[in-house]
């Protein structure tokens, strides 16, 4: 029993870097932009955390005054990288697609650079900090301690954007922009406001996932490596719950456990497996994922489908 | 009853390029009236009501609502002055409900509460008459239902001059009833209402008076208890123009394509095509008449092999082989190979004839390329067939080496129907050949068509300009609504016939609203 739940508290940590990297990219989509840059917004946010805490943690202050201070960077790293994605794609009208894949490309290595700067300059000691974000389980001696105040965050977010998608006059705006522009345009929303606005907060959402891998999940110096296999993940996270924020944070559970099956399933089940099939266990969330998109496609609900001008830029001249 | 001036249009005028949409219109509407904007396709109707409801903002002129100058530069201002549009194709959201659909856009400050706006909705919808489920999903409705939805947008927003553009055009005759006792008790509400629609039988029933424009021009406001059809329709099609189309008598006429009772209805149940039937002769020019959208695309396409689940038969006499066989059962490409050419459908021209990257020399290949036995294309006779096709129309192109989408418009056609005569087809299909050509390329056009008449093709041509299609075409088939409403010949019939035809709908429908729609 005791292994079973050393496995869920590891893979529900593991599922909040799907959750931020999810609830992001759903409000990205529900304005009708598929965002692709996800992965590489979230290392971004890893690394304008971990430069934050870096230079901040030279200055004294209390421990949560820092991890607030360095969650702020890591949103406003991802802020940036979502207006860089936003001009691109909302006012100048490039392909999402392109786009969002060159973001990825450019947040990898920005992040790289600023990560592997870090380390040479010896300046790895914000790894210190991870005991911080561990509050207030830090010192607990049990699994628990595996849960830091970042996890909750993400479920906070999460609700939060369920209720403002579903209960909201800003929600209903916003889900009638990616089904259908034009017809919001002709009522007076602002589009392009609304565009901007869901995308850059979304990928500040999404940029946080990246600080909580590093800083609270795995804490070394190596796991910024990882992030892009793992925002991947966060996007096919957002067809698996079909482009809803509740149904996501159960999602992420499901997907943090399923990418650790490879390590945790074989002492659970009293088995062993050969090393090479780990990697293979590691694809069953994208397994999952495809089956969920067959079976939305087969049962063709209408609300379960993405928002209908997913990935279509919006001309306001045509006619 | 004495009427108060609600909308006054003053000398508003609009301009696409150097093409007057609008010139110089005057335009008086009332509180309590229904007011029907007739004219034919192209005459203005929609993009001077799109000018009122604020999509589009005049060139010159001024606006007056109840008296006062009104800029109205979005869909907000016009709301903002009382006025709002429900267009043909709606703007609706199709996962929310009809509630959500209506408030959205609205920031009246008040909390969002579904079940609240709910309520509302049904309060004006019963003060109407509307039948409304606020609660259900826009992709569950029927079109009926999705139009009271933009109704009722509107008048959630209180507006109190309403446009209406060809509201029964989606319409079964129930439906269209329906409305029109909705639009009566609005109107006695003190709404103003203008209602665009082609068809007479509607304008004579409906409205109070009948304002009608021809070519951009408001050409007279009547009142509808005071003229007829007639008179309505000569206001409309205007005098005859003298075009001196060249037009032989048809020779070795024989029939080549058999219609024969073709149905077409689409996934919402709507019926494109009904129970259509005609014959297409060898040697003739057979014009399709109709207002936009009546089914004409769907015909040709059916002809063509490109629509999917049609009903009837479409049987084609086979000239080389003296055989009879059914298109319905072939497919587009062996349809094409028996010589029956779609050549153009201009409302997407580039997208189904040609391919806009491609060269002149690429495009030619796009009919031929199967034909090739090696593994490499063969480049050579395209091209050839690219040069003459360029010489003989007097294509104006740098070369055949460019992408066809920097060619103008009409040059793109005459590479397109070009590219369909070299064929040798037996039956040529052109739809508005010649819509946005200048006058020397549209007889280009029409000489191509008589000369391909002269060799026994059976050329079916879909056109808009009555005059056009009476001093070209050997039959006119009018359309309305998908059925056939008469054949006339082409040498003896006039401008008003057709345009009556055009304008006629299902006749015991008509004679229930008293034959005036005769």
């Amino acid at each position: 029993m005791n292994i079973f739940v050393d496995y869920l508290l590891t893979a529900i940590p593991l599922g909040m870097t799907f959750l931020y990297g999810c609830v992001g990219e759903i409000l990205t989509e529900k304005a009708g932009h598929l965002n692709l840059g996800i992965p590489g917004i979230m290392c971004v946010g890893g690394a304008s955390g971990c430069l934050a805490l870096k230079y901040l943690s030279t200055l004294g202050l209390p421990a949560f005054v820092l991890v607030i201070l360095s969650i702020i960077a890591a949103f406003v790293g991802g802020i940036a990288m979502g207006l860089i994605y936003c001009f691109l794609t909302v006012t100048l009208k490039s392909n999402q697609n392109v786009t969002g894949l060159a973001m990825t490309t450019f947040g990898v290595g920005v992040t790289k650079f600023v990560m592997s700067g870090l380390a040479e300059n010896g300046g790895m000691g914000y790894l210190y900090a991870r005991d911080y974000f561990r509050y207030p389980f830090a010192q607990s001696t049990t699994s628990l301690k595996l849960c830091g105040v970042m996890v909750y965050l993400a479920v906070v977010i999460a609700l939060a954007a369920a209720f403002v998608l579903s209960r909201t006059r800003v929600g209903l705006h916003l889900r009638a922009v990616g089904e259908n522009p034009a017809t919001a345009d002709a009522v007076g929303i602002n589009v392009t406001k609304y565009k901007y606005v869901a995308t850059c907060i979304g990928s500040g959402i999404a940029a946080l996932g990246g600080l909580f891998y590093i800083m609270d999940y795995s804490g070394s110096y190596e796991a910024y490596k990882s992030i892009e296999a793992l925002g991947w993940l966060s996007v096919a996270l957002v067809i698996f719950t079909i482009w809803r924020p509740l149904v996501s944070i159960f999602g992420s559970a499901i997907f943090g456990a399923l990418y650790l099956a490879g390590s945790h399933l074989p002492t659970l089940l009293g088995v062993r497996f050969d090393m090479s099939v780990t990697p293979l266990l590691q694809l069953l969330p994208y397994i999952v994922t495809i089956i969920v998109l067959i079976v939305t496609s087969i049962r063709n609900k209408r609300e379960n489908q993405p928002p209908a001008s997913l990935g279509l830029p919006y001309f306001r001249e045509e006619r | 009853m004495e009427k108060k001036l609600a909308l006054e249009l003053k000398g508003v005028s609009k301009y696409f390029g150097k093409l007057a949409a609008n010139k110089n219109v005057d335009l008086d509407v009332y509180r309590g009236e229904i007011l029907a904007i007739l004219g034919e396709n192209g005459c203005g109707k929609t993009t001077l009501m799109n000018m009122i409801a604020g999509i589009y903002y005049p060139d010159e002129g001024t606006i007056y609502v109840d008296g006062n100058e009104a800029v109205i530069r979005s869909p907000k201002d016009a709301f903002a002055h009382g006025i709002g549009m429900i267009h043909q194709h709606f703007k609706l959201v199709d996962v929310f409900s009809a509630a959500q659909n209506i408030i959205l856009g609205i920031n009246d400050g008040k909390r969002y509460n579904i079940s609240e706006v709910n309520a509302k909705v049904k309060t004006i919808a019963d003060k109407y008459g509307f039948v409304i489920d606020p609660a259900k999903k826009i992709h569950e409705m029927s079109v009926s239902e999705k139009q009271t939805v933009e109704i009722l947008k509107v008048l959630y927003r209180g507006a109190d001059i309403l446009i209406l553009d060809e509201p029964s055009a989606v319409l079964t005759p129930q439906e269209t009833e329906k409305l029109f006792a909705v639009l009566r008790k609005m109107r006695d509400d003190g709404k103003s209402i203008l209602i665009i629609t082609h068809k007479l039988h509607e304008v004579m029933s409906i409205s109070d008076r009948v304002a009608v424009f021809r070519k951009g021009e408001h050409i007279a406001t009547v009142n509808t208890a005071e003229t007829s059809p007639a008179q309505l329709t000569e206001m409309m099609v205007g005098k005859k123009v003298e075009l001196n189309i060249d037009r032989p008598d048809p020779e070795n006429v024989e029939g080549r394509l058999f219609v024969k009772n073709l149905s077409l209805t689409d996934t919402e149940g709507i019926k494109l095509l009904d129970d259509i039937s005609f014959v297409a002769n060898s040697g003739e020019i057979l014009g399709i008449a109709g207002i936009a959208g009546s089914g004409q695309r769907e015909l040709l396409e059916s002809i063509a092999g490109l629509s999917g689940h049609i009903e009837g038969e479409i049987i084609y006499h086979n000239p080389k082989t003296g055989e009879v066989e059914s298109l319905r059962d072939k497919n587009p490409v062996q349809i094409r190979e028996l010589g029956v050419r779609l050549s153009f459908v201009p409302e997407d021209r580039l997208g189904m004839g040609l391919v806009g990257n491609m060269d002149l020399v690429d495009n030619m290949m796009l009919r031929s390329y199967s034909k090739g036995r090696s593994l490499f294309v063969d480049r050579k006779k395209p091209k050839s067939l690219a040069e003459r096709i360029v010489k003989d129309l007097q294509v104006a192109t740098p070369g055949t080496g460019t992408p066809v989408r920097r060619l103008s418009g009409g040059n793109v056609q005459k590479v397109l129907v070009g590219r369909e005569i070299a064929a040798s087809p037996t039956v040529l299909m052109a739809a508005y050949p010649v819509r946005g050509l200048d006058i020397n390329s549209s007889y280009t056009i029409y000489n191509l068509l008589t000369e391909q008449k002269k060799k026994g093709v059976a050329v079916i041509f879909v056109g808009e300009d009555l005059d056009v299609l009476v001093e070209l075409c050997d039959r006119i088939m009018v359309i309305c609504a998908g059925k056939i409403t008469g054949v006339v010949d082409g040498r003896s019939t006039t401008k008003e016939e057709i345009g009556l035809l055009m304008t006629k709908t299902d006749t015991s429908y008509s004679d229930s609203e008293g034959g005036k729609g005769e």
